[in-house]
């Protein structure tokens, strides 16, 4: 019998330990990105974009935004080095990246910016409800019913996509390119890539997308940079980018290569995995107390202390 | 409870409008005429904020150093309930009446801030454990109600046995007193579950808020992003806590003409030179480790605020080590309030000076009317002190001119 409880012992101490190893390892482990598994992607070739805002005029119309201040054929907007707003999610500006044609001019390289529908995003994880979140199909969506406008999402996002309604005093959204989320979930394109006339924009599932990429890349050395942008920066984006000129000299960023909301949810997850940092702060305060002031657990201060003292 | 000396907390019972508060009142009033037009014209008549510049003046004053000013009440907490320094005791009550007045006042400047105010408690109803925001937002909103659980005491201590409410409602004295007396039976005997239960929350989200930044690496300046920024947070925050009661007490005595508590408050910066060291040594630390004290002379805008919030630590911090210069008023004073200075501009660096988003076109400045809004929150926590002090036990120390009856 006695040979038993103590095996018993040693055997139950081994699984506690293990399952605690175990445990441990699930709370310090780093987090793992996050993705959807076979998410839309669009490629956007900027050496066949001319320009012509067709796109922008495209989202305006299929996201039913209010009619833009200039013109949308209006071709003096793309030297302003415009950013996405709440009446415009997407937006053409033009790069001289200081290639020159054969008459000597400075050839541009026009440069469509809107959201990047990360695969693992930082907007979406940062938001305090839930209200930004990625969906299965790529698209990072908001959902204004649960928004309560901290605006962290803006503060988080590497891109600095979505723009705010600071002009509505009560009911302001944020507001950024949807991926025309309702259009992709019925099988339909995104309106841009729908209209551009140049086939400048490729929508399709990402990952046939980045391989058929791959191959027009090696196919044609000379037309184009090595290079996918959007393939693995910030861990991927839905959103991608090839060009014959470089990135940084178009208004890209260089960014890191794994998901923004490494860090912080590493630190989240391990501190408050079953609460367990909480919990033991409060076991050592309580003990702590319980030693050196242990008058406070039995009589705390208030008026029955008082009047003891008076 | 105690056996020390020191008289007990009691209403001021001092006239309560002078010219002072009158004009904390008309800055008060004039905010609020700032407020009002935020909910007429929107956050873009009132601040300058952009899609660039999201968080503003009332982010990085009234939230994050209203958040780490506010830590005096935990700490306070901890050495004189948790470690029983019972000689520490006169300074809990003001540094809770701080904590509670300065908490509140954090919701209600985010409630400010944020889009849709009416929509504040949803994040109660859609849990997103990922956000540190949320994290944060969970932890002040329970810290509040702790806050006033533990203010309750004193409330009953002021109104039990006195309970006389005006006309009609004469009636219903006897519910209260009975009320007040189930509230003094039930705290009296859970009391210390709350105390411990508001240290916890205070260091959970005390950190939160260093973690709130580090989702946006490629924003906010190398010399602030460190992965140990939460550590950070924390730790400014436990060592702002004593020069943050020192300098309330100090002004508060000296405007309400009482005696100036420096038994107490001198030994109570006794700790506080180590917790400022382990402050200290985790930034230079984390400065070299990170190297980043290559960007400590550039003479950037970043680099000056950097030193200057630096030297707004380190040379308190000497200060404080000197038994001498922290056992006369006006040294122990000025060496508190640098360092309650440089907390604040600690976290105006974090969230606003330090944070540059590589596409702005211009840098943000808070408006007239974003400072006219966090100046009438000011005001209304140093209004609704004066309002507390002079109605509810919370200060005790004995006034000047009962001292001077006394030896004459």
């Amino acid at each position: 019998m006695n040979i038993s409880r103590r095996h018993f012992l040693g055997v139950a101490g081994g699984m506690i330990s293990s399952a605690a190893a175990g445990n441990c390892k699930k709370v310090f482990a780093a987090r793992q990105p996050k993705a959807p598994p076979n998410p839309y992607g669009c490629v956007v070739d900027l050496t066949a974009c001319v320009g012509c805002r067709t796109c922008e005029q495209a989202c305006n119309r299929v996201n039913h935004l209010p009619p833009p201040k200039e013109r949308l054929d209006d071709r003096t907007v793309l030297d302003q080095k415009r950013r996405p707003s709440t009446g415009a999610f997407t937006v053409i500006n033009s790069y001289y990246s200081g290639r020159l044609d054969e008459q000597n001019q400075l050839v541009p390289t026009y440069v469509k910016v809107q959201c990047m529908h990360c695969q693992d995003p930082a907007c979406a994880s940062a938001c305090i409800t839930g209200a930004l979140s990625k969906k299965d199909n790529g698209a990072v969506h908001y959902d204004k019913s649960k928004c309560v406008g901290c605006r962290y999402c803006l503060v988080a996002c590497p891109f600095q996509i979505p723009a705010y309604e600071y002009f509505d005093p009560l009911t302001p959204r944020v507001r950024k390119c949807t991926f025309c989320y309702e259009r992709i979930s019925m099988g339909g394109k995104p309106g841009c890539a729908a209209a551009c006339p140049m086939e400048a924009i490729t929508f399709g599932n990402r990952q046939i997308l980045l391989e058929g990429t791959r191959r027009k890349i090696t196919a044609n050395p000379v037309r184009y940079l090595n290079k996918i942008y959007g393939e693995s920066e910030v861990g991927g984006t839905s959103w991608m980018y090839i060009s014959k000129d470089p990135f940084e000299k178009l208004g890209f960023l260089s960014l890191p290569h794994y998901p923004m909301p490494h860090l912080t949810e590493t630190i989240q997850h391990s501190i408050f995995a079953y609460m367990w940092a909480p919990i033991t702060l409060f076991a050592i305060l309580t003990g702590a107390m319980w030693k050196i002031n242990p008058e406070q657990i039995n009589h705390a201060p208030g008026f029955q202390a008082q009047e003891d003292h008076i | 409870m105690s056996s020390h000396a020191h008289p007990k907390p009691a209403p001021l019972e001092i006239r309560f409008w002078t010219p002072g508060v009158l004009v904390l009142f008309a800055v008060m009033l004039i905010g609020v005429c700032f407020i009002i037009a935020r909910y007429i014209g929107g956050l873009a008549v009132v601040t300058n904020l952009d899609n660039q510049h999201p968080w503003g003046l009332w982010i990085g004053i009234d939230v994050a150093t209203g958040v780490a000013l506010a830590a005096g009440g935990f700490t306070t907490a901890a050495i004189a309930h948790v470690f029983g320094r019972h000689q520490y005791e006169a300074v809990t009550r003001p540094a809770l009446l701080t904590a509670t007045l300065g908490y509140t006042f954090v919701a209600i400047g985010l409630a400010i801030d944020v889009g849709r105010s009416w929509a504040m408690p949803k994040p109660l109803l859609f849990w997103q454990g990922n956000s540190v925001l949320f994290e944060v937002a969970m932890c002040v909103v329970v810290y509040l109600h702790v806050l006033y659980i533990e203010f309750i005491p004193i409330a009953v201590e002021r109104f039990r046995g006195r309970v006389n409410l005006p006309g009609p409602f004469s009636i219903l004295n006897d519910r209260v007193e009975r009320l007040l007396a189930l509230a003094d039976s039930i705290l009296g005997k859970t009391m210390w579950v709350f105390i411990i239960a508001g240290v916890v929350l205070s260091c959970m989200h005390q950190s939160g808020l260093g973690s709130l930044m580090l989702i946006a690496p490629t924003k906010l300046h190398p010399l602030w992003y460190t992965p140990i920024l939460p550590l950070l947070f924390l730790t400014s925050a436990i060592a702002a806590g004593y020069p943050m009661v020192v300098f309330e007490t100090t002004v508060a005595t000296a405007s309400f003409k009482r005696v100036d508590e420096m038994e107490v408050l001198a030994p109570l910066t006794g700790v506080t030179k180590y917790l400022l060291g382990i402050y200290i040594t985790l930034k230079i630390g984390d400065m070299i480790f990170r190297e980043t004290y290559v960007y400590l002379f550039d003479g950037s805008i970043e680099s000056r605020s950097f030193i200057v919030e630096m030297l707004a630590m380190i040379v308190p911090w000497f200060m404080l080590m000197s038994p001498r210069l922290r056992a006369k008023r006006h040294t122990l004073f000025v060496a508190c309030t640098t360092v309650v200075l440089g907390i604040a501009l600690n976290r105006c660096n974090v969230f606003l000076i330090g944070f540059n988003p590589p596409y702005a076109v211009k840098s943000y400045f808070p408006s007239i009317s974003e400072i006219a809004i966090t100046a009438c929150l000011l005001c209304s926590i140093t209004f609704f002190y004066r309002l507390a002090v002079t109605y509810l036990p919370v200060l005790s120390a004995p006034s000047l001119a009962s001292i001077e009856k006394e030896s004459s």
